[in-house]
């Protein structure tokens, strides 16, 4: 094949969880172009924020990430807390840092699963999410569900953990652990393994910072960038933590980043535990929150998390902005993705951990033969595509298309 | 009549059929298993196999309208047709002449290509790098296997598969010699196969399901029954080669048909979930590699053995 | 530490009798969590209608009615369950504990229409 391919990875794939498109521009197996193309996915979270109290906007913003719920309305939260000017508990404090260690553990076992999955490893996958759904049982028993739990509240956390909630999430801590290990052993002697994720996905150290990497991706670059330890918040202050980082810059870096770093919470999850402190685990905030604006940043499974909250002395925010850890990501993706093979594609994709909808804001619509931007409404777009289909020989008749006051 | 019924029924395409069927739920069950999973239940191939009958069958526009459909059919048939020559209940198959060894050999080569085909005509891009890898890779496994299964055939001097089995049935011990070669071939089986660590031509997290991503309703599970019937057929090719035990007593003989192809189904099984699906240049670097020069060791020792046993 | 393919034989191998870790849904069992937020529950007889937990609700998916009289006052909780997000802010928001959760999370259906249920 002399003649370059282009092969769309996207919007719809196997590969990819949500929707986004990758065009790639291959020279028999080999990338040579990569185009990113996101904002599939724009729910207009932000939006509805503002449509909302501050209080009903925690579980809003809890919804922007599957994955990294609870320290997105962490994040909030505590921004919210810095305008209204209080301090939380440290109860509450030392709960929050708990469940955000026990997020990060089940959202890098996911990683591990899904990692395993684009190279063919589905044993690794079926292994890992095995494992992943016991700290799923544990969040559940805490938080009240699987993936949103709902815990944080203005001035603290919603409900309290009992000594015999702690005995089990030790025993549950102490076999993810011992699994744990087998899985760092694996991936360290596995040739397979190594020789699909080794030296795919380079992205260098001076790269990282040129691209604004966050998170296992740069950490494994050897840039010691963790906001827990160079900004704490919750509790980090005392719970120690130590950024793992790792001088691989691939794709195994960052599996061994992230199998380390499950270890590393497993530490911390034990030191919450047995210093617990006793007390209040929330105090009161008014519902009106003084005029103001707040930027925080936490460190979530993926990367650096930054909220801005602006408040205009109302009960609901002035504009609410959220900076997901993947959307940093995105803009070394080319960079990694070219002079790999298209084999590499989806796993060099998934090794960022991304999350699309997290990523996707509002978006621009350029008209492609004019370069003219213009907004249309639903009736004229829905005439306009089914103009185009008919242009074509297509007969549209049959198909019914809801009115858009049909739609909710 | 009779020639009708061996070739319709028994052991022919209806058993072929059914068995390939339970080879599949056994695959998965076995495979769900080794990963701590509960499986499918037993009817979910036929199940699968009936909603694919029953579905719509697109033939993409840019597609031949001719060779498209076709090809599924001829895949199916030459698998079927390589299974005449298999022996299955006694150490002699249905229709045995000297040199069968070679024609089933050519016979399974047939679905892959037709693999490749399938790929090309339809046209799409990822089914255009699907039929790419699948050429590919049948290059690079293709000699390993050819040379694991002749190396067997030399030292029993026969080119039909019943006499290399029957001269094995009656030499178990020299099976003990045939072991690098087992190793190659089961690898070898795994790239013909297209499974883990192999099925790149397919590989699902790549480009969605390469070779066959235009493939839907009748022609997919045409498709799809063909590859479980080749699973069959490799299976009871090993298993004739290098698990050569027989009794005179037709069925318990048939019993133990079962046993040794779900023996080799399991070892395949475990292979395909220990490991990751490898790149399609490491694909070609480990066969010429490593697979290769054992087969060909395989063949020396053979050749130098032949003459020193007293055969 | 020994490099090589399939390091993982072993412990594939172990899980062959093993029990399977997961259950053919929906027979076998379920472990529901006592703390796990599924459906609200309802209490009538405690329900002021103060309708606090109207305003907090993030989805709008309830509402407060009066179907009594005046003066005896019978309330009346309107679910719409297909937008409840089961965050049970409401149940928090109450401050005479009528509403409760419950760890009822099988409410899938197929009309949209059957998931508005008056409690
Ligand atoms: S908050 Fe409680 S008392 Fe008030 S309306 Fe709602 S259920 Fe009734
Ligand atoms: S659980 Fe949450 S979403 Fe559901 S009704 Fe209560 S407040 Fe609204």
């Amino acid at each position: 094949m002399a003649k370059n391919v282009v092969i769309p990875i996207g919007p719809q794939h196997p590969s990819l969880k949500e929707p986004a498109c990758f065009t790639i521009t291959l020279e028999g197996e080999k990338v040579v172009n990569a185009v990113v193309g996101t904002g599939y996915n724009h729910r207009g979270l932000e939006k509805a924020c503002e449509a909302r109290s501050y209080l009903q906007d925690i579980y809003i913003i809890e919804r922007v990430c599957g994955i990294c719920s609870h320290i997105h309305s962490t994040t909030f939260c505590q921004s919210v807390e810095e305008l209204a000017g209080v301090e939380i508990p440290r109860r509450a404090a030392y709960i929050r840092t708990l469940m955000a260690e026990l997020e990060r553990l089940h959202s890098h076992l996911l990683w591990l699963g899904i990692a395993g999955h684009e190279v063919g490893f589905d044993t690794l996958l079926m292994y890992s999410w095995r494992d992943r759904e016991l700290v799923l049982d544990i969040l559940a028993m805490l938080g009240g569900n699987r993936v949103n739990y709902g815990i944080n509240t203005l001035g603290g956390v919603r409900r309290d953990v009992t000594p015999e909630q702690i005995e089990k999430i030790r025993k549950v801590v102490d076999i993810v652990e011992e699994r744990n290990k087998y899985y760092v052993q694996l991936a360290l002697s596995e040739t397979t393994l190594a020789a699909r994720l080794g030296g795919i996905g380079k992205l260098s150290h001076d790269d990282a910072i040129k691209f604004g990497a966050v998170g296992p991706v740069s950490r494994a670059a050897e840039v010691a960038d963790d906001i827990r330890v160079t900004d704490p918040y919750s509790a980090y202050d005392e719970v120690p933590v130590t950024a793992i980082t790792d001088n691989h810059a691939d794709v195994f870096g960052r599996t061994v980043v992230r199998v380390l770093e499950i270890m590393e919470s497993v530490k911390m999850i034990r030191f919450c535990l047995d210093n617990l402190p006793d007390g209040d685990i929330a105090v009161k905030v008014p519902r009106k929150i003084p005029e103001g604006e707040a930027f925080v940043r936490t460190e979530a499974p993926r990367g650096e998390d930054a909220h801005y909250v602006r408040s205009n002395g109302t009960d609901k925010p002035d504009r609410v902005r959220v900076r997901a850890a993947s959307e940093a990501n995105w803009h070394g993706m080319k960079h990694m993705l070219e002079g790999d093979y298209l084999a590499d594609v989806p796993i060099i994709i998934a090794a960022i951990d991304p999350c699309y909808s997290c990523t996707d804001r509002a978006i621009v619509l350029d008209n492609h033969d004019t370069g003219k931007q213009s907004v249309i409404d639903w009736r004229t777009l829905r005439e306009y595509s089914i103009n185009w289909y008919k242009a074509r020989g297509i007969d549209t008749g049959k198909i019914k298309i809801a009115d858009s006051h049909l739609i909710f | 009549m009779v020639a009708l019924f061996n070739i319709l029924i028994f052991p022919g395409f209806l058993f072929l059929g059914i068995y390939a069927l339970l080879f599949e739920y056994l695959d998965r069950i076995i495979y769900a298993r080794l990963q701590n999973r509960m499986g499918p239940p037993w009817f979910q191939p036929l199940a699968d196999f009936l909603k694919l009958i029953g579905k719509e069958a697109v033939i993409p526009a840019a597609a031949d309208k001719h060779v498209f459909p076709a090809l599924p059919v001829v895949a199916l048939a030459a698998v079927t047709t390589a299974f005449l020559y298999v022996p299955i209940w006694s150490g002699s198959s249905l229709l045995p002449f000297s040199g069968d060894l070679i024609v089933v050999l050519y016979l399974l080569t047939i679905p892959t290509l037709t693999f490749f085909l399938a790929g090309w005509y339809s046209t799409s891009v990822y089914a255009t790098v699907g039929s790419m890898r699948a050429l590919t890779q049948l290059f690079s496994y293709e000699v390993p296997l050819f040379m694991a299964l002749l190396s067997p055939a030399l030292l029993a001097d026969t080119w039909s598969i019943s006499g290399i089995s029957q001269f094995y049935g009656a030499h178990p011990l020299y099976i003990l010699i045939n072991i690098p070669a087992f190793v190659v071939a089961i690898v070898a089986c795994q790239g013909k196969l297209e499974r883990v660590p192999f099925d790149l031509p397919e590989a699902e997290t790549e480009i969605v399901s390469g070779t066959f991503v235009e493939y839907s309703g009748r022609f997919y599970a045409v498709f799809k029954m063909a590859i479980n019937c080749e699973l069959v057929v490799v299976a009871a090719i090993v298993s004739a080669f290098f698990l050569p035990f027989y009794t005179a007593n037709p069925f318990i003989g048939f019993l133990l048909f079962i046993v040794k192809t779900v023996i080799i189904l399991f070892i395949l099984a475990v292979f395909r979930s220990v490991m990751a699906r490898i790149r399609i240049e490491q694909m070609v670097k480990f066969c010429w590699k490593y697979l290769t020069p054992l087969a060909i060791l395989q063949i020396i020792i053979n050749i130098l053995l032949k003459g020193v046993l007293p055969l | 530490m020994m490099k090589g393919p399939g390091k993982i034989t072993g412990e594939v191998l172990r899980h062959v009798f093993a029990k399977p870790a997961t259950i053919s849904y929906p027979k076998g069992e379920l472990v529901i969590d006592k703390n796990y937020r599924g459906k609200i529950d309802f209490d009538a007889s405690k329900c002021i209608g103060c309708k606090l937990c109207v305003r907090d609700c993030p989805a709008n998916a309830i509402s407060i009615e009066n179907i009594g009289t005046k003066e005896d006052k019978k309330m009346q909780l309107t679910l719409n369950y297909a937008h409840c997000i089961f965050c049970c802010q409401c149940v928090d928001s109450c401050n005479k504990d009528a509403i409760s959760f419950s760890p009822d999370i099988e409410l899938a259906g197929i009309n949209r229409k059957d998931m508005i249920v008056k409690l």
